[in-house]
């Protein structure tokens, strides 16, 4: 109990100092995590919508294989990655190695699963809902996976936030392919692994406070948005009146 | 793509919409159609009527191309279709945009389709709200803007899959009498073929100029609706749709 104290004590203490050491880390976590997100979710939301909608020979293989994907280790994809950015590897030519972009691209690799699945699921169901009507007017597969992503925007707003806080949280890919390098690679998670590892529990459990205080106040913004739109799109906008008239 | 099978039945009579001819729909272990064959004049106002998965939604279907025939063959005319669905299907944006959504779908520039989803809105009253989050709408309105977006399509043949089942009584009424108009070709509107699936037999007999009776995925009357409301003529020869009539068919 004494520990917790202590630690939330360290970690307002931290917050309040305005430590540059710390929100250096801090700052490079949130650029990490969210370049990787957002190439993720660049890449997941139109491949899961499209999954979501086509139908083809072998499409229950390759949504078993995403799903599985799901539960990837984060160490497996940081060997992963580590094995193709190695000087002999293919992607060595790159000189990625211990690098900011090594960290988002394993982090891109863990998230991407979780984006397209379940943007897919959202989009399956919609296209449940609305397909047929969709189908109807002229939509072909390609135009109505768009169309239903679109419509499911706050729903996939969920799944951005999942996908960040799988990015965010995550230790044993960047640990492996960024290597914790102080000032260079050293995020939050990272930063924790090393002080547990040096006895400092309250300055690593004063970090994970602070990670997690980051990680609610990007969902609560997410929400608040989310929030917000949902209310303007169900108020009356009587922009046609003087259409009408 | 065209399905091989639509372009297979032979020629049509000049003022043919849709034929089909012996078509058979399964759905694994379930035969939702059997050896049905009809065909449909433009102009015409048809029902089907039937118990539930008696296989209505299904033929309309068929009709429209969302579901394809395991056997049989569909000719269509190149008359334009539109569809309405028991529970309407909106998007999540505006009244006017879920409009002018079909008509760009149909390669019509975005501005004009604005314009004329405009029209549609107006044409079945719902202009005030067409700024307006369309599934913020009542289950009515949602009927009616739906009517909307088919009317603004400009369909030769229209089908509509119990449009009003899931509406109150003066819901049902306004959509009703959009479908009379729509068929009758009033305000100026030319008229459309309408097809129809309806439980309503009160809304057939006033809808209606040919009624289809299906069982168990099968044809087993169609007749011109006076014919059909007639209890003796029913009975002698439809017995099984003589019994729906009277409402021993659930």
């Amino acid at each position: 109990m004494n520990t917790f104290a202590e630690s939330a004590t360290t970690a307002l203490a931290l917050v309040a100092s305005f430590d540059p050491a710390l929100w250096t880390i801090v700052a490079r976590s949130l650029a990490v995590s969210a370049t990787a997100c957002g190439l993720a979710c660049g890449l997941g939301l139109v491949a899961g919508a499209w999954l979501g909608v086509a139908r083809f020979a072998g499409r229950d293989g390759v949504l078993t294989v995403l799903n599985t994907l799901l539960a990837l280790p984060s160490v497996v994809v940081g060997l992963m990655v580590y094995l193709l950015l190695s000087r002999s590897g293919p992607l060595g030519f790159l000189g990625w190695m211990f690098s900011f972009q090594a960290m988002v691209l394993a982090q891109v690799v863990l998230v991407l699963p979780v984006v397209t699945a379940l943007t897919r699921q959202i989009v399956e169901d919609a296209e449940r809902a609305h397909g047929e009507q969709l189908r109807s007017l002229g939509a072909g597969p390609l135009l109505r996976s768009l169309l239903l992503a679109w419509d499911e925007r706050y729903a996939l707003l969920t799944v951005l936030m999942a996908s960040f806080g799988r990015a965010i949280s995550e230790v044993g890919a960047v640990m492996i392919v960024g290597g914790n390098i102080d000032g260079f690679t050293r995020v939050m998670t990272t930063a924790i692994a090393l002080e547990t590892s040096k006895g400092d529990l309250p300055l690593a459990l004063g970090l994970g406070l602070v990670l997690l205080a980051v990680v609610l106040v990007l969902n609560a913004l997410i929400a608040a948005l989310r929030r917000w739109r949902e209310r303007l799109d169900g108020s009356v906008q009587d922009v046609t009146r003087g259409l009408v008239a | 793509m065209a399905d091989p099978r639509t372009l297979a039945a032979g020629a049509a009579a000049a003022d043919e919409v849709i034929r089909l001819a012996g078509i058979g729909v399964r759905f694994g272990p379930v035969q939702a159609l059997a050896g049905v064959s009809l065909s449909v004049a433009a102009g015409e106002r048809l029902a089907l009527v039937g118990a539930n998965g008696c296989g209505k939604s299904t033929l309309l279907r068929v009709l429209h191309g969302l579901t394809a025939a395991s056997e049989g063959q569909v000719w269509r005319s190149a008359a334009r279709q539109a569809m309405l669905f028991q529970r309407p299907h909106m998007l999540r944006t505006t009244a006017q945009n879920n409009i002018a959504l079909g008509l760009w779908l149909r390669r019509i520039p975005w501005r004009t389709a604005q314009a004329r989803a405009l029209q549609a809105l107006e044409r079945v009253g719902l202009a005030a709200v067409a700024g307006r989050n369309a599934r913020t709408l009542s289950g009515g309105q949602q009927q009616r803007l739906a009517l909307a977006r088919a009317w603004a399509l400009a369909p030769d043949v229209l089908l509509l899959d119990e449009p009003t089942a899931s509406l109150d009584p003066h819901a049902k009424r306004e959509v009703e009498s959009l479908m009379q108009a729509f068929a009758h070709g009033q305000a100026g509107d030319a008229p459309m073929t309408m097809i129809f699936a309806s439980h309503n037999l009160g809304q057939v007999k006033r809808l209606a100029s040919r009624v289809i009776y299906l069982e168990q995925g099968r044809v087993l009357a169609d007749l011109p609706v006076h014919d059909f409301f007639q209890g003796p003529l029913l009975q002698a020869q439809y017995p099984a749709a003589h019994l729906f009539v009277k409402g021993e068919v659930l």
